[in-house]
């Protein structure tokens, strides 16, 4: 029997999953053959994660059936799915912190009722799977002392453990460093080599193209279009994600202008995570300074420092040629900084109050909302209607609760408020988190009109390409510190990426 | 005899240990519904259950054994009622264990009244008595303490090893860390995290009953309203001066039965110039102390009170 005749080791048939109106998934039907890199492709909200969730057993679908390796796979069961050999790599890893990683990768594979753990079995086998697939990891360690790339590693060992032979990483490269998403599409290429299928969901384009054999597109819960990688290009790939052809935010040059806001070595304490220690940042009008690094390695502490949460304990703040003193969020706000917070959930909106509530959030006190402590509701109403109008947001109305809007709209509302008052700083941290192709074009050129206007801004983001394609000056943060600037184009990803791990500016220039 | 020399005598110890013996029972318990990630505030009713069960038992002519496990067999009940509440139907588990510490004294009281309608002072059984071990109990101070208890008290401390061993050296204590740590790697590893919660649940909730059965058969020999007194509450407060750790809320246990045997003989040694309330108060307000010093730095089990859909995250 030739190869090609194989039958394919995964096939779904129909698959349809609704919740209440929404279609998540609409009658989707492929094959993944033995030893082959399926990329499923698709904006956030198409329905990438539901498919593998209900392949796995997390949803039972509406209709619909799977095959593995032949058999029909039941549904519902994650157990059934682990038992057919399939593994997943979750986005939100599935580990338990408190144990070590030989603890979580022996977790159910033992019979429950054993009177001991079997420690000295699962040990051997986890370091004869590291070996073999150049997944190095300490077994006692516990998992809370492990990076980003070490616990999905950990997770794919979970995999490996229990002989999973189709492996399904959903996102497996947005908390990773450039260097350890190579390691990665290496180990990934080991695991192909012997005879694993995998299925690799992302919504970066580049990635699809680097490790893939085949790519699945969907949109809106239908497949939208199957390319062999070989065969097709970015281009063709983003105009089938997004349904036409989506035009990159243009850059045009623009002279910087004066300094709005200088660090002059600033320290922070660790109320946010990683501490700042000794950052000096000058911010000027009519430039993006784009701020790349690992998160956690102080971009959450440098946010809200600007945001005015987060108070320095060492070094000055200058902003508009005036050193400030006592610092807070009115402070900031008042400083005219604009904040595009980095959870639009939890910190950029309150989810149970309505959209009018919402944008007048940070200037609820200010004339022109409120007349001698009672809230002018009429014009508070009018300037809802007004973003929703300007920035072209999908929602019932602004009475609706904010948070049974998209995130894209939420994050088109969150835009609005903090441009309005056409500040000279602006925050903006992580804007395209979670956004679509279509939404991460307009993020980006509302903050490219804001630059043209003359507003000094600070892009953190751990998307490399986002910084690389709109930042005037790069620093990358780590451990607290930032690198030097570079101008645009004067660091290669590879520098950047050996900053981001912190391999100082000589690693960097060692890697160039 | 002075306020100093009281630590040195064996009457004390036994007595702290005696103390500790009810606290340890039910302080394993919450500590497995903890762990597994359920706050179990229906303690002091189940408590108050288990008492009443297996005292009644011996009372109705049971033998000591036979209403220590029934009074197990209560707890685990109430235990399915609140999982049963909390974990599949994901209803506050506050409110829930607050309603079921509510619903298990009420319905203890009830029953109580309902067996014994003519009863003005509560009937007695014959509890257990002490077995002092031979050769060990002979040994001066500790050996006594520890040695010549009663064999509910040895329990007690044999179920520490237990679930010690059990938390940490077998598969399904793993299961029960993950699923109040991050409940997902419980289901991503096609092990059920409401079977596993609601199993922790009903184990927990029967060691508390027999931690109240400790009262009725071992320290008193008789059920009065009221006689879990808070003890319940005390028990939730060791799991945190534990940090979540077996061996450590025995330690807590000890340490507040010995404060709690320490401030009743230090009431006889007053001769009355210090209101007894003051002493009485003792236990407690050192116990908030250490909690203010222990407690701080405790690691919690992360999803301890956060409800688990599946596939939801």
């Amino acid at each position: 029997m030739s190869i090609a005749s194989q039958p394919p080791v995964l096939r779904l048939s129909g698959i349809t999953k609704r919740f209440g109106p929404l279609v998540a998934n609409d009658a989707i039907s492929f094959e993944l053959e033995r030893g082959e890199v399926i990329a499923l492709l698709g904006e956030n909200g198409a329905g990438k994660t539901t498919l593998m969730n209900i392949l796995f057993g997390h949803y039972v679908a509406d209709e619909g059936s799977v095959e593995a390796f032949g058999q029909p796979l039941q549904p519902g069961d994650p157990r059934a799915a682990l038992d057919a050999g399939i593994g997943m790599v979750h986005q939100h890893f599935t580990l338990a912190d408190n144990m070590t990683v030989l603890e979580n990768i022996a977790l159910g594979t033992q019979s429950l009722w054993l009177p001991r753990l079997d420690r000295a079995v699962a040990r051997l086998r986890i370091e004869q799977l590291s070996a073999d697939f150049g997944l190095a990891v300490d077994p006692a360690a516990v998992v809370s002392s492990l990076s980003v790339g070490e616990r999905q590693r950990v997770e794919i060992l979970k995999a490996l453990y229990r002989d999973a032979r189709i492996l399904i990483l959903d996102e497996p490269t947005a908390v990773l460093t450039p260097a350890e998403t190579d390691a990665l599409f290496r180990t990934l290429k080991l695991l192909v080599a012997k005879g694993l299928s995998i299925i690799f969901i992302s919504h970066k384009l580049h990635e699809v193209m680097a490790v893939s054999d085949r790519v699945l597109v969907l949109r809106s819960g239908r497949l939208a279009g199957e390319r062999a990688t070989a065969a097709t290009d970015r281009k063709e790939l983003a105009a089938l994600m997004v349904g036409q052809e989506v035009k990159p935010a243009e850059v045009t040059a623009v002279e910087p202008g004066d300094a709005l806001l200088v660090l002059d070595t600033v320290s922070t304490g660790r109320r946010n995570g990683a501490a700042l220690d000794g950052v000096s940042l000058t911010l000027r009008a009519g430039e993006i300074t784009g701020l790349a690094g690992v998160s956690g390695n102080g971009q959450a502490a440098l946010a809200a420092l600007l945001a005015g949460t987060e108070s320095p304990i060492a070094g000055t703040v200058v902003i508009g040629g005036r050193q400030i003193g006592d610092w807070s969020p009115k402070a900031a706000l008042g400083h005219g900084i604009a904040r595009i917070p980095e959870d639009r959930h939890a910190v950029g909106t309150i989810g149970d109050m309505s959209v009018t509530e919402n944008v007048i959030a940070e200037r609820y006190a200010s004339p022109r909302f409120s007349r001698m402590g009672f809230l002018d509701w009429k014009a508070a109403r009018n300037f809802a209607e007004q973003i929703i109008a300007d920035y072209d947001v999908k929602c019932p109305s602004p009475e609706a609760r904010i948070r049974l809007l998209s995130g894209g709209n939420m994050q088109k509302l969150i835009l609005g408020r903090a441009l309005d008052p056409e500040p000279s700083v602006i925050l903006a941290s992580q804007p395209t988190r979670g956004l679509d192709v279509g939404a991460v074009a307009y993020v980006h050129r509302m903050l490219l009109a804001a630059r043209q206007r003359g507003a000094a801004i600070l892009l953190i983001s751990e998307d490399l390409e986002e910084i690389l394609a709109l930042s005037d000056r790069i620093v990358v943060m780590s451990k607290g510190r930032l690198s030097s600037p570079s101008a645009r184009g004067e660091r290669s990803i590879r520098e950047l990426g050996e900053l981001m791990a912190g391999h100082g500016e000589e690693g960097a220039k060692d890697a160039a | 005899m002075d306020a100093f020399e009281i630590l040195f005598t064996a009457s004390f110890w036994v007595a702290a240990i005696r103390i500790a013996s009810p606290l340890i029972f039910a302080t394993m318990g919450e500590l497995i519904c903890e762990r597994a990630g359920v706050l179990n505030l229906g303690i002091e009713g189940i408590m108050t259950a288990g008492a009443f069960a297996g005292w009644f038992t011996v009372y109705a002519g049971g033998d000591l054994w036979t209403g220590v496990l029934v009074a197990a067999l209560a707890g685990a009940m109430f235990g399915l009622l609140h999982a049963t509440l909390t974990v599949p139907l994901s209803l506050s588990q506050h409110v829930v264990g607050i309603g079921v510490t509510l619903l298990a004294t009420s319905l203890t009281y009830f029953t109580y009244r309902l067996v014994l309608p003519e009863v003005t002072s509560p009937p007695k059984i014959e509890p257990f008595q002490p077995l002092p071990i031979p050769g060990l109990s002979q040994i001066p101070l500790f050996g006594e303490a520890l040695f010549s208890q009663t064999p509910l008290t040895y329990l007690a401390f044999v179920t520490v090893a237990v679930v010690a061993w059990v938390l940490y050296r077998t598969p399904v204590g793993l299961a029960v860390r993950a699923a109040g740590e991050n409940p997902s790697a419980v289901e991503a590893q096609g092990i059920s995290v409401t079977g596993i919660r609601m199993g922790a649940v009903m184990v927990g909730s029967a060691l508390m009953a027999v931690g109240g059965a400790f009262l009725t058969m071992s320290a008193f020999n008789s059920f009065f309203f009221e006689m879990i007194n808070g003890r319940g509450w005390i028990c939730i407060a060791l799991v945190v001066f534990g940090s979540w750790r077996p061996g450590k809320a025995l330690l807590g246990a000890i340490l507040f039965a010995a404060f709690d045997a320490y401030q009743v003989r230090l009431q006889q040694l007053s001769g009355g110039i210090v209101p007894y309330q003051v002493f009485l108060m003792m236990p407690y307000a050192l116990s908030i102390l250490a909690l203010i010093l222990v407690a701080r730095r405790a690691t919690y089990p992360k999803a301890l009170m956060i409800p688990y859909q599946k596939g939801e995250r």
